[in-house]
């Protein structure tokens, strides 16, 4: 295929982020990849529930987790795992715009739920002085939730990036396999954060 | 766009730039040979140095504190920044050509993998120069580690991050290569050996890697940022580090010891003139190893007091990967039954690697037996076992590696008596090293002790230990004479001086950049055997002679790792002075720069035109 039809194709395949070679690369190896990454979450849960308890008598899960906020946030997220099915869904129906617009609000779905967690982080600091040096549940906790926030921080990034960057191209068989793995991506840590959900807060709270 | 007349001798600097911006495998090859052999000798001299240490009784050569030193950087350099370099040089210059693939999958990530790993390598090295290496051992217990004193442990975990980070990224280009670049006809059971073993090399870096990476962030959390993931008065737990540690450790031995067995493999295969014995079998062996590897991690701490239900567990799942092993041995000893065996350089590393790889593995069944171990952990029976495997098993792959792939690589060939000598000099002194520390061991000798008492019978056994490291030494002197000597000659070979099976072989040395002008048709195993049996002098295209897609030069790996490089003193010295900050934005900021220059910019590569490519071909 030459660069004219990557960038110019002269009609759209079904699942334009698999078209080429380099899309089928990228699709794959984002597989792989998130198998790696699968083992750093686990690595990091594993440490946390070997660390749960470890208080040092200090704040302890049950008197800092409140499981209002956790419940919004873990809707806002969930949501916006949908909204970026629809974004792919239109993606493969080649509607550029309407394909913007839905990832347009999965990011806002998503800041919303950084902000949540900016506001709990900031609250037990504040409110009961709990930080990553109070204990080593402290660390554990700051760590595995830390760790995925950065992740949604990250995701959010990448899809900011690439819609200002493609915003006036419309779509290609070139960035159409970036808009398919981003979302990939974004349903990753989705998926973390249901388990983050259970792990952290419910048995936490239970 | 493109040219393919040959420029005669291109000036220093353009040579320079070519090698910082190529996303060329087979260039990335070389660099990786260069700097895995570079680190290589820093490995070999610290371990000199360790022996001469040891050399007799109370001996004052090193200080207590640098011989530690010395040992941690010893086995973290030979691990990290030797042996693993070295496997993905062959790796890169091997495997795309054995497929039948113009390329990887992702040429900007390879390069981008190879920088990372070299920042990262220099990064380890820099806590020589600034008070102190790394001193806490290669596995760097905690809570040794966590409060060993300087910016030593600091020095390990950052560049440690930094090149684990590059070999991750190593992993997964070879795993979508394989998976999705094999030519025309080039099934799954027809990879040659050594693809298949660096392809579960490279599932295993996927999955045992993030586990090493989490340990190094809790390492510098508890270190830089005062967490307190290891600290007892914190309520931490320092097994943690022992078990994330581990689940990476373990697999990495295999991760090494896996492309060996490739190595071998098609050695074997090639100068006993016969196909592979039990090639299935092989296959099949290869990945129960893979997979074994990730359920025995917790064998390196059966002292630690895990309780004697998981011990044996642990003992039972370890012994049950002699296994897999044994078949292979066994595979390989019948390849050679009965073929027309022609002993060379290659040959002859392979012929020394069966028997003292068997030994190393025998004794590893003996420290798999949990009850046995307590007697042998921590002690030198525990480093001579080591050392038959990893000596034994992955240097010796390598050397034969390296003297059967230079002529692809470099399109000249290694001599072949000087080779001979660099073998007898570090086989035999292998063996004298290591042999005799088995008993070291077993008379009660402790690993990482800096010196020892006269006449408690340790005196001899040491003595001849390091007699045989020196001639080890010595060994890779010839090996470096032989290297200057043949790119001094550079007498020019064809493109398949061994008369050899596999597919690299079927194009000229050093391979040109598209490596292959026409994908070649595969029709079995060994596909260039099979062409050759039925007369053909090489393989039968599986397409006409049209354009071929290249990908683009990039300077940008070599400056996100120079961003991350700089943010690592950040990082570390924030620790003293909160306004070493500074320095993790800039080089975070040069990172991401480049990473977003990256995003932005379309690279979608060039074409070689088809005209182009048969006027190379009339010439
Ligand atoms: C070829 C010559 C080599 C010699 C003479 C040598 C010698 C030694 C010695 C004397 C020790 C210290 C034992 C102790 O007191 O604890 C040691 C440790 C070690 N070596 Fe080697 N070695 C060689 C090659 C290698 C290679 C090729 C590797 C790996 C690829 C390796 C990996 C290690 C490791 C992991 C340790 C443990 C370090 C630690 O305790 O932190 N060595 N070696
Ligand atoms: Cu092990």
């Amino acid at each position: 295929m030459s660069e004219h039809d990557v960038l110019n194709p002269k009609h759209m395949p079904h699942n334009p982020e698999k078209a080429t070679l380099e899309g089928k690369n990228k699709f794959i190896g984002f597989w792989f990849f998130l198998g790696g990454e699968s083992v750093l979450f686990a690595s990091l849960f594993g440490t946390y529930l070997a660390l749960n308890d470890s208080t040092n008598g200090g704040k302890s899960s049950e008197e800092l987790f409140g499981l209002e906020l956790v419940f919004i946030m873990t809707m806002l997220l969930l949501t916006s795992s949908l909204t970026s099915v629809y974004a792919m869904y239109h993606m493969k129906n080649n509607d550029f715009k309407k394909m913007m617009v839905w990832l347009g609000i999965t990011v806002a779905l998503g800041l919303g739920f950084l902000c949540f967690e900016l506001y709990e982080f900031n609250h037990y600091i504040h409110e009961y002085e709990f930080t990553m040096r109070s204990s080593a549940f402290g660390s554990a906790f700051y760590t595995l939730v830390g760790f995925h926030g950065g992740h949604v921080v990250f995701g959010l990034l990448w899809f900011i990036s690439l819609m200002v960057r493609n915003a006036k191209r419309g779509l290609n068989l070139y960035n159409a396999p970036k808009f398919y793995i981003a979302s990939l991506y974004w349903h990753f840590i989705d998926v973390v954060w249901v388990f983050i959900f259970t792990v952290v807060y419910l048995m936490g709270v239970l | 766009m493109s040219t393919l007349v040959a420029t005669n001798k291109k000036s220093f600097g353009a040579t320079l730039w070519d090698y910082l911006t190529t996303v060329d495998h087979k260039k990335i090859a070389i660099m990786y040979l260069i700097a895995g052999g570079f680190f290589f000798l820093v490995g070999g001299l610290e371990a000199l140095a360790i022996r001469w240490q040891l050399v007799q009784p109370m001996n004052d050569f090193v200080s207590a504190g640098f011989y530690n030193e010395l040992i941690t950087m010893h086995g973290t350099t030979m691990i990290f920044l030797a042996a693993m370099p070295l496997i993905f040089a062959f790796m890169n210059a091997v495997v795309p050509l054995q497929i039948g693939a113009r390329d990887v999958a992702f040429p900007f990530l390879n390069s981008l993998g190879f920088w990372l790993f070299l920042f990262g390598g220099i990064m380890l090295n820099v806590g020589w120069f600034t008070g102190g290496a790394a001193d806490a051992g290669w596995t760097a217990y905690a809570p040794l580690s966590t409060t060993s004193p300087g910016e030593g442990v600091d020095y390990y975990v950052l560049g440690l991050q930094i090149s684990g980070a590059g070999t991750l990224m190593g992993g997964i280009n070879f795993l979508v290569t394989i998976v999705n670049m094999r030519a025309p006809g080039m099934t799954y059971m027809r990879m040659p050996l050594f693809t298949w073993t660096a392809f579960v090399a490279s599932a295993l870096i996927l999955f045992a890697f993030p586990a090493l990476t989490v340990g190094l962030f809790l390492m510098m959390f508890d270190r830089l940022f005062g967490a307190g993931f290891f600290e007892a008065n914190m309520g931490g737990n320092a097994v943690i580090w022992q078990h994330l540690f581990w689940i990476f450790g373990h697999p990495e031995v295999y991760i090494l010891a896996l492309p060996a067995f490739g190595v071998f493999s098609e050695i074997i295969s090639t100068f006993s003139k016969k196909r592979l014995f039990g090639y299935t079998a092989m296959v099949f062996a290869t990945v129960l190893i893979g997979f074994l590897g990730f359920m025995v991690w917790a064998h390196h701490m059966f002292t630690v007091g895990m309780g004697p239900a998981a011990n044996s567990i642990f003992a039972v799942a370890t012994m049950a990967i002699a296994v897999p092993t044994g078949i292979k041995i066994f595979n390989w000893l019948f390849t050679l039954w009965g073929g027309s065996i022609e002993i060379n350089t290659p040959m002859l590393w392979a012929l020394g690697f069966i028997p003292t790889f068997t030994l190393g593995g025998m004794t590893g069944v003996m420290v798999a037996a949990a009850s046995a171990d307590y007697q042998f952990h921590d002690t030198y029976f525990v480093v001579a076992h080591f050392h038959y495997v990893i000596v034994g098993g992955v240097v010796f792959a390598l050397l034969a590696g390296l003297h059967y792939w230079w002529p692809k690589m470099f399109g000249t060939i290694l001599d072949d008596k000087l080779g001979k000598i660099t073998f007898w000099f570090f086989f035999i002194g292998f063996h004298l090293t290591f042999f005799i520390q088995h008993f070291l061991g077993l008379m009660g000798m402790p690993r990482r002790y800096w010196t020892y008492l006269e006449n408690q019978g340790l005196d001899l056994g040491n003595l001849v230990s390091t007699i045989g490291a020196f001639l080890m030494g010595v060994g890779t002197i010839f090996l470096l004479i032989n290297i200057v000597k043949t790119t001094m000659k550079n007498e020019r070979v064809g493109g398949d001086p061994w008369d050899a099976r596999t597919l690299e072989w079927a194009i000229p040395s050093p391979p040109p950049f598209y490596n292959f002008k026409q994908l070649p048709l595969v029709r079995g195993l060994d596909p260039l055997w099979v062409e050759k049996t039925e007369g053909r002098k090489g393989m039968t295209p599986a397409e006409p002679i049209g354009d071929i897609h290249m990908p683009n030069n990039s300077f940008l790996p070599f400056v996100i790792s120079v961003g991350l490089f700089i943010a690592g003193f950040g990082f570390i010295y924030q620790k003293h002075d909160l306004s070493w900050l500074t320095l993790i934005f800039i080089g975070m900021g040069i990172a991401l720069g480049a990473m977003l220059t990256r995003s932005v910019k379309d690279d979608i590569g060039y074409h070689i035109h088809k005209e182009d490519l048969q006027k190379e071909a009339e010439e």
